[in-house]
């Protein structure tokens, strides 16, 4: 089955990101590569990761005129920073990936329509 | 054909009944929805039935064919189902297993709690919506649209009907015992005399207890929660007056306890500590429930154990309500004013919370502060529901 993995920052991970020393940045880094190997026959599809909230750009189809806007769809403390596309067996296999990931604080789970 | 049905009869026999028929339409289908509207069809059927031509010699044998026979109506356009309904053969012989697998499906925590509550009480026990509906006060629409979108979650989503990994076992198993601990605390503070022709979700959690204690002997944390579930009910008795007020532990006549099943609870928490010696949250607050039942009087209750048990607890689950309920102990070993300034300590996280302020009422009473006690039974009564404990708080405030 495959579902998509959202990866969400949290502004309190954001700031312990920028505090972290050089060598303690390119340990975290390391993890994060290394849960990419670890699992790397269960990824189906990835980008890198996600540039910041205030880099995006939002259009609106939904009015008589298409309206672009500066920012996310929705503001909030909590925003999408990577996206993955996973194929397991089941919700289960999911969960204990998403258990062992490394580094930002937030996870949703969303499966893909068959 | 037996006698008439009582009400209590045909819950038994449904309840006994239901999961098996769930679990085997549900190896056989492999589709959780399809298998749990079946059951639900053929429970739906006797209950209507029985009352009129009583119970049938092989319930089982009856809600299969049923079951069978609806399916075979309903599920016209999958062929597949049709084909394998059309093959199944009473008796279907299920292994113990797949009630197990019901009930970790059922309480995946995946699903929120309100719909694996509705969803075990359903499948596993055989209730009906409207039965759920009524136990827990909410209009019946609610509880279906709580099982239906949980039963569409565990198709869409992908939630396994499997027994969890030993690694992950510890785990999943502490989420199905919140869902039953639940249950029964829900049963255990609605119960009230009036309501005694309602469901009692009492006797539903201790029997799925006891389903999950036969088929996970060795987990020592299951036979807790039986004891606990147990020992309460062994006191039920003397919990309520005629009228159905609440007759406080203190007051209790505690010759109406059923001793002969305090002993026995007792001895089966007893061969459970000896055999495992792990001692976790249910086992501990079961050996508390076991300390007061022993004592044949208030004043003999050995507070000193109490305590000591509480702190081991405190330990396990370092929360405010554990705090909440040791401070009860702290005040009979150590004294009010030290049990009073740790309740003060939890006013943050427990302000919402009735039984907080009741309790500290009760301390501000014992400390000589008579009209700060009535300002806590005030703020008691702003957060409680439940007319049983509306009715004692009333009481205390008149007095």
């Amino acid at each position: 089955m495959k579902y998509v993995l959202m990866f969400v920052d949290t502004e309190e991970f954001t700031k312990e990101v920028e505090a972290m020393s050089p060598a303690e940045l390119e340990a975290a880094y390391g993890r994060v590569n290394q849960w990419f190997i670890d699992n790397a026959d269960r990824i189906s599809a990835r980008t890198g990761k996600l540039q910041g909230a205030a880099t995006a750009t939002t259009v609106r189809l939904d009015g008589p005129e298409p309206v672009t806007t500066d920012g996310p769809f929705i503001e909030g403390k909590e925003v999408i920073s990577g996206v993955i596309e996973i194929d397991v067996a089941d919700l289960d296999e999911a969960l204990r990936m998403v258990k062992t990931w490394p580094a930002c604080p937030v996870i949703e789970i969303r499966p893909v329509e068959s | 054909m037996t006698d008439l049905a009582t009400a209590d009869e045909l819950a038994r026999v449904v309840r006994e009944h239901a999961g098996r028929l769930a679990a085997s339409l549900m190896s056989l289908l492999g589709d959780f929805s399809a298998a749990e509207d079946l059951v639900q069809d053929a429970v739906e059927s006797a209950l209507r039935r029985w009352p009129e031509e009583g119970i049938p010699d092989r319930p089982d044998g009856w809600l299969f064919t049923v079951a069978r026979r609806r399916g075979l109506d309903v599920l016209r356009r999958q062929e597949n189902y049709r084909t394998k309904l059309a093959q199944l053969q009473w008796p279907v012989r299920p292994e113990p297993d797949d009630r197990l697998r019901l009930i970790f499906t059922c309480c995946h925590p995946a699903l929120a709690r309100e719909a694996q509550i509705a969803l075990t009480l359903r499948v596993v026990c055989g209730l009906t919506t409207a039965q759920i509906a009524a136990a827990f006060v909410v209009p019946e629409t609610t509880v279906a649209q709580r099982i239906t979108r949980a039963k569409r979650k565990i198709a869409h989503a992908g939630i396994p009907y499997r027994i969890p990994r030993d690694d992950e076992l510890g785990e999943r198993l502490s989420e199905v015992l919140t869902v039953i601990y639940l249950l029964f605390n829900e049963g255990y503070l609605s119960s009230t005399a009036e309501q005694a022709h309602s469901r009692d979700l009492v006797d539903d959690a201790e029997w799925l207890t006891a389903l999950l204690a036969g088929l996970l002997p060795n987990e020592p944390e299951v036979t807790g929660l039986l004891v606990l579930i147990r020992l309460h009910r062994a006191r039920v008795a003397a919990r309520f007056t005629a009228d159905g007020q609440i007759v406080l532990l203190q007051d209790q006549d505690r010759t109406r306890w059923d001793h002969a099943a305090i002993a026995g609870a007792t001895a089966l928490l007893m061969r459970t500590a000896r055999r495992h010696h792990s001692p976790g949250p249910y086992q501990l607050q079961a050996a508390i429930a076991a300390c007061h039942c022993e004592a044949t009087t208030w004043g003999e209750t050995d507070w000193e154990q109490i305590l000591v048990l509480y702190n081991m607890l405190l330990r396990l689950q370092p929360n405010a309500v554990t705090r909440l309920h040791r401070s009860v102990a702290v005040r009979y070993v150590e004294g009010v004013e030290p049990a009073l300034a740790e309740l003060e300590e939890l006013e943050g996280a427990l302000g919402k919370y009735a039984l907080f302020h009741a309790t500290r009422a009760e301390l501000l009473r014992a400390a000589g502060r008579p009209s700060e006690a009535h300002d806590a039974d005030q703020q008691a009564i702003v957060f409680t529901a439940n007319p049983a404990q509306l009715n004692l708080l009333h009481d205390r405030l008149s007095s």
